[in-house]
């Protein structure tokens, strides 16, 4: 596959992929709906409410009833997209989307601008650090975050062709685009962007990017990386963690929680399987603030230099 | 449609009282109290007025039925017993391993059950969704909502009825099981609700108080709710007892979520053959 140079390449914020796929899914099909609670202006969802005025409802500021009620459109036969900050998406309508949503299996999409620390500079009460693992937790729950643009529209178009509830998650901030628009993905399958023998990087969402820079700098150095885009950490591709457990070292990068994100997923795998080494590298438990977006990054040490040094530290 | 004179349904009432007792009693576990306060009205929806089919329980044009009170199961259950959804006999499995009448209801695997509830507050947002994919589709079905007293206490109710309000949902009937109790008291020392017929006209919902123990006015009411597509949902409250029909339940707030003994049981039919007294 093709990995684009990201010195070239330009940057998008995830969350104008959804809307502009999710407005391309409205045309061709009249049952996809958007369930916006307010703040669709910046979840993107604009252009599908102008065009597709009949597909959109808007509950106002009452994410519960978001959760609830398409589910409720979902028992018709409908395919509500429900879109909110992530914080909202995960939080406020978690046990909507256990009792309403996941536990009588419904095809509804839970899809999230403002994933992980990207709303910098709105503080740690914005800044969804625990999401997917909460989610995660619950039955019939798949868990996405694609790490740009063109990955990101492929993996929300994937999720409405699939039944069952979907959690997508997107950056507020801009992020590198790093994949050929051509490039296919599917939901639940790692994309190997690198092959390597010494070390295994595995990252999602907005962190891809740093460990595609942090295996060439390793290149650079004789250190040869595989490197996997986890963008579906539910379920999480199995087979690929059990290729990376043959390898032996595995750093996983995430903008999320180190506790029950990525890193927790692969180390369930590697624990089970009772050899291979993980450190993980995310949100080290703490709470963000208000702060740039590469500040934020650094506090956590979710940064090249720190990918590169943990995996050195490894061999 | 099956329907009914008032009389048969005072009698259909009777015995899904029967039926629901019986299953809390088999069971040795569940909700006997609110079943029998929301006894009269469901068995008006399902033996009179909705439009449902056993034979295809997830046909397209069906009324849909959401019990927002989810713990009440046994009522419901025992409608859809003698509906024909699920045999019979199979009331003696409630909370059983593997048996399609879960502690609260579940719509995976429960043939008549529109939606999975049992967490209080959520169930009138999915009906809300109901009735706006039937709008959205021009669909001519409509959906009705059990909601209980206590759960008004929970802000999502809310959050439901201004969105019921806003697309003019009126093809959803919401019914208020108003028994005034809750596990750990009144509601009115609990957290009192006021008048909930006037928080719902406040919301902008079209409102009756009824007695929900009267066939006769639960009857009178759906005429007059049908005919009404004025783009407005619908609410009415019923002034309930709980545990109505079983003397030594009625208005007794340990009877939320208690099974009666062999003896409590064989007083509770005695006391149900003989009818409900006023």
């Amino acid at each position: 596959m093709t990995v684009l140079d990201l010195k070239a390449t330009e940057q998008i914020a995830t969350r104008e992929a959804f809307g502009d796929e999710i407005v391309e899914l409205g045309r061709n099909n009249k049952n996809i709906l958007v369930v916006d609670a307010d703040i669709g202006s910046s979840c993107k969802t604009t252009k599908f409410m102008n065009e597709f005025p009949k597909q959109h409802i808007n509950v106002g500021i009452a994410e519960q009833n978001a959760a609830g009620l398409a589910a409720g459109l979902a028992t018709t036969g409908k395919i509500p997209f429900v879109s909110t900050y992530a914080v909202f998406g995960s939080l406020r309508m978690a046990e909507q989307i256990r009792q309403e949503i996941c536990y009588p299996n419904l095809n509804v999409k839970i899809a999230c601008s403002h994933g992980g620390l990207t709303p910098a500079n709105d503080g740690g009460s914005h800044q969804a650090i625990e999401d997917m693992g909460v989610l995660r937790t619950i039955p019939n729950m798949t868990v996405i975050m694609g790490a740009d643009y063109y990955s990101t529209r492929k993996l929300v178009k994937q999720a409405s062709e699939m039944h069952g509830a979907v959690y997508l998650r997107f950056t507020r901030d801009k992020v590198p685009v790093i994949y050929d628009e051509n490039e296919t993905f599917e939901i639940g399958k790692a994309k190997q962007l690198r092959n390597g023998k010494d070390v295994a990087l595995i990252a999602n969402g907005d962190t891809v990017h740093l460990a595609l820079q942090a295996a060439e700098i390793l290149e650079s150095k004789g250190v040869s990386a595989q490197l996997l885009d986890m963008h579906t950490i539910k379920p999480i591709d199995k087979e690929a963690v059990l290729e990376c457990i043959e390898i032996g070292n595995i750093v996983t990068v995430e903008d999320h929680n180190i506790i029950n994100g990525l890193g927790s997923a692969v180390s369930e795998i590697v624990a089970e399987q009772g050899k291979g080494k993980v450190r993980r590298i995310g949100v080290q438990d703490r709470f963000g603030e208000s702060a740039p977006y590469d500040k934020l990054l650094e506090i956590n040490g979710i940064t090249v230099e720190n990918i590169v040094n943990t995996a050195e530290e490894m061999l | 449609m099956d329907s009914m004179t008032v009389e048969r349904l005072k009698e259909k009432a009777i015995q899904l009282r029967e039926t629901a007792v019986t299953m809390v009693y088999k069971a040795q576990s569940g909700h006997p109290g609110g079943s029998l306060s929301a006894a009269d009205f469901v068995t008006a929806l399902y033996f009179k007025e909705m439009n449902v089919n056993p034979e295809d329980p997830n046909w397209a044009e069906r009324d849909r039925f959401v019990l927002s009170k989810g713990h009440v199961a046994p009522i419901q259950y025992a409608a859809l017993a003698h509906k024909g959804f699920v045999p019979l006999e199979m009331i003696n499995t409630l909370r059983e391993y593997g048996s399609p009448f879960q502690g609260h209801p579940d719509s995976k695997k429960c043939p008549g059950v529109d939606i999975s509830t049992g967490s209080l507050g959520q169930g009138l947002s999915c009906a809300v969704g109901m009735a706006l994919g039937g709008k959205l589709d021009e669909k001519a079905y409509r959906v009705f909502a059990v909601v209980g007293d206590g759960e008004c206490q929970e802000g999502q109710i809310w959050e439901a009825a201004q969105s019921a309000v806003k697309y003019e949902l009126d093809n959803l009937v919401v019914f208020i099981d108003d028994n005034g109790l809750q596990i750990d008291g009144t509601t009115e020392e609990v957290m009192p609700n006021h008048d909930l017929e006037k928080k719902f006209q406040a919301f902008g919902f079209e409102t009756k108080r009824i007695d929900g123990h009267s066939m006769e006015e639960i009857v009178d009411t759906l005429d007059e709710v049908r005919e009404a597509k004025n783009g407005k949902p619908k609410c009415i409250v019923c002034n309930t007892v709980k545990g109505k029909g079983v003397s030594y339940m009625e208005n007794v707030v340990g009877w939320h979520g208690k099974a009666p003994n062999e003896e409590q049981y064989k007083l509770a039919m005695e006391e149900l053959a003989g009818g409900l007294h006023a």
